[in-house]
């Protein structure tokens, strides 16, 4: 199961000679050269990349939470005219694959000016447009007893302050799941930083690890082993540190991935 | 009533109230509803990004249908990748669920180790990896010498194995699903196997009368996520056939194609007629689950 991902980390630490004469897990000896040549392999270096994409996951996570949640707490917690007709729409929205707007959105984003910056890939999220996340906080929130705001609106608190004194303090757990999903959902996406960036100083690091398996024609193995292994360390990281979290939500919610 | 609630203080409350949904009502107009109003015109012009859409009708879904034998290539591709990939990696999750479940230690470890292919599949790392794995002087062939002195051909760069190099990844993500199956497991009743077990049901009846009928609904949600999830599959494709969908169309993914006509040649009106036929495509087969489903799923009354 776990093999072929043993043997990539393996390989990132072997000579290129070693690693496709033995299959061996255990390095003869171990180097960190393949790590050097890798990380200088593009022009500019790996660093700038894992910068933009440390970037632009932060940027979608803030995003995400922020706008989410407010979408969430209005659809579960205000009364207003015309909320289950929002609702339905957001649930619709749930369940249309992407490649409906897709096109439409890409002139949209080249007309304004934003192709080949991150502003299409963060943008969005500041409007609320992963509804998953708003569904996961619903569920979330009509858990929270309404008494809560009852009490607050008895002592004179209007929904904003509600908002930020009660409920988000209280949804600790569905704030932690739905950021370590928005990172891991961005720093692994690969087709919109694909349509959306051009220069490779604005690349992501999925988009720079394609670009030098190109042009490195297959020849320093080890190379491109060590810079695929560091483009998954972050996720190995927080699947370690969230693993509970990342299950819970799966068995819950059945959320892909 | 309604009136009632609108009036006076009621409209400040329907201000404040709307004031959270606004970052929403943005994106939902002008990322959601915009687009897919804009994209269903596109469909019916010829429009390549430097002059305006020209309207031509029906003529881009007819040149589809009638005289684009890659559409059909990758039509072709992409159905045999679900119809393989789906099945077999929910047989897979379930059969590994049910023995996992069969109160072995460690099941969290396993759970976790399982899980960890799913969560990284995606990414251009796994998929760069299963290309050396399956390439001529890569991991399998390597593998194979040693043990049988078998000398492999080049698994992805072949027309006839190429796809199934993407189902085989595909079903090694199989843990997610596996977890929603464990989920399931966990809410049978242990009674209803010890009455079984005392009318001296076999373990293979009892999987095939208790375990399957009751845990229909879970696998007919995990069924439509995956197959939704097969019909968008992209990165794993376009890394390890280098972009184009090689080698000879054998791996041109629906997907791949969508973007090279879209992205690469710039036909956008084609493109979106393109993207329209898999948005249906895709709405269909989610309807039809949910269809089938009230003649197979069991749920608890």
């Amino acid at each position: 199961m776990l093999y072929p991902l043993l043997w990539m980390v393996s390989s990132s630490f072997k000579p290129n000679d070693e690693i496709f004469t033995s299959v061996s897990l255990l390095p003869d000896k171990i180097t960190l050269d393949a790590y050097v040549r890798g990380w200088n392999g593009l022009s500019g270096g790996f660093g700038r990349l894992f910068f933009n994409s440390l970037l632009i996951s932060v940027l979608a996570v803030i995003g995400n939470l922020v706008s989410c949640s407010l979408a969430a707490y209005a659809f579960t917690r205000l009364r207003f005219f015309g909320r289950d007709f929002w609702f339905a729409l957001m649930l619709g929205t749930l369940i249309m694959p992407q490649h409906a707007v897709l096109i439409p959105q890409y002139v949209l984003f080249l007309k304004l000016g934003w192709v080949n910056t991150i502003l299409p890939l963060v943008v969005p999220k500041f409007l609320a447009i992963d509804a998953f996340f708003i569904f996961l906080m619903v569920q979330f929130f009509r858990g929270l007893p309404r008494e809560l705001d009852e009490a607050a609106i008895m002592d004179g608190c209007g929904p904003w302050r509600i908002y930020f004194k009660i409920i988000l303090p209280l949804s600790g757990p569905v704030l932690a799941t739905a950021a370590v999903f928005s990172f891991i959902w961005t720093w692994d996406d690969f087709f919109a930083p694909l349509i959306y960036l051009n220069d490779i100083q604005n690349y992501t690091v999925q988009l720079g690890l394609r670009s030098f398996v190109d042009s490195t024609a297959q020849s320093d193995w080890s190379a491109l082993f060590a810079m695929s292994t560091l483009t998954v360390f972050p996720i190995f990281i927080l699947f370690i540190a969230f693993q509970r979290l990342l299950i819970e939500g799966i068995a819950t919610t059945g959320m892909k991935r | 009533m309604m009136g009632r609630g609108l009036a006076g203080s009621g409209f400040r409350r329907q201000v404040a109230s709307y004031s959270f949904l606004i970052p929403w009502l943005i994106g939902f107009f002008a990322l959601t509803v915009g687009p897919i109003a804009t994209s269903i015109y596109l469909s019916f012009t010829d429009y390549g990004l430097m002059a305006p859409p020209q309207w031509i009708g029906m003529e881009n879904y007819i040149r589809i249908a009638s005289d684009d034998p890659r559409f059909w290539t990758a039509m072709n591709v992409t159905f045999t990748f679900v119809l393989l990939s789906v099945p077999l990696k929910l047989a897979f999750a379930l059969a590994v669920a049910v023995a996992l479940n069969k109160g072995l230690r460690g099941l969290a470890v396993f759970r976790a180790i399982f899980y960890l292919p799913s969560l990284l599949g995606g990414t251009v790392a796994i998929a760069f990896m299963w290309r050396q794995i399956f390439s001529r002087d890569g991991l399998l062939n390597r593998g194979l010498e040693y043990l049988f002195g078998y000398d492999g051909p080049g698994w992805v760069s072949s027309p006839s194995t190429a796809l199934y190099t993407l189902v085989l990844l595909a079903i090694w993500q199989f843990g997610s699903s596996m977890i929603i199956f464990l989920a399931g497991l966990r809410q049978i009743p242990q009674d209803m196997y010890e009455a079984a077990s005392i009318d001296g049901a076999s373990r293979a009846r009892q999987f095939f009368k208790i375990t399957l009928p009751l845990l229909t609904p879970v696998i007919f949600f995990n069924a439509v996520i995956q197959t939704i999830d097969a019909f968008k599959a992209f990165t794993s494709a376009f890394v390890i056939s280098g972009g184009d969908g090689g080698p000879i169309d054998s791996t041109l993914f629906y997907t791949l194609y969508l973007f090279q006509e879209a992205f690469v040649n710039l036909h956008i009106g084609y493109a979106s007629a393109l993207a329209w036929i898999l948005v249906i495509i895709i709405a269909f087969f989610t309807a039809l689950s949910f269809l089938s489903a009230r003649y197979w799923v069991h749920y608890d009354d």
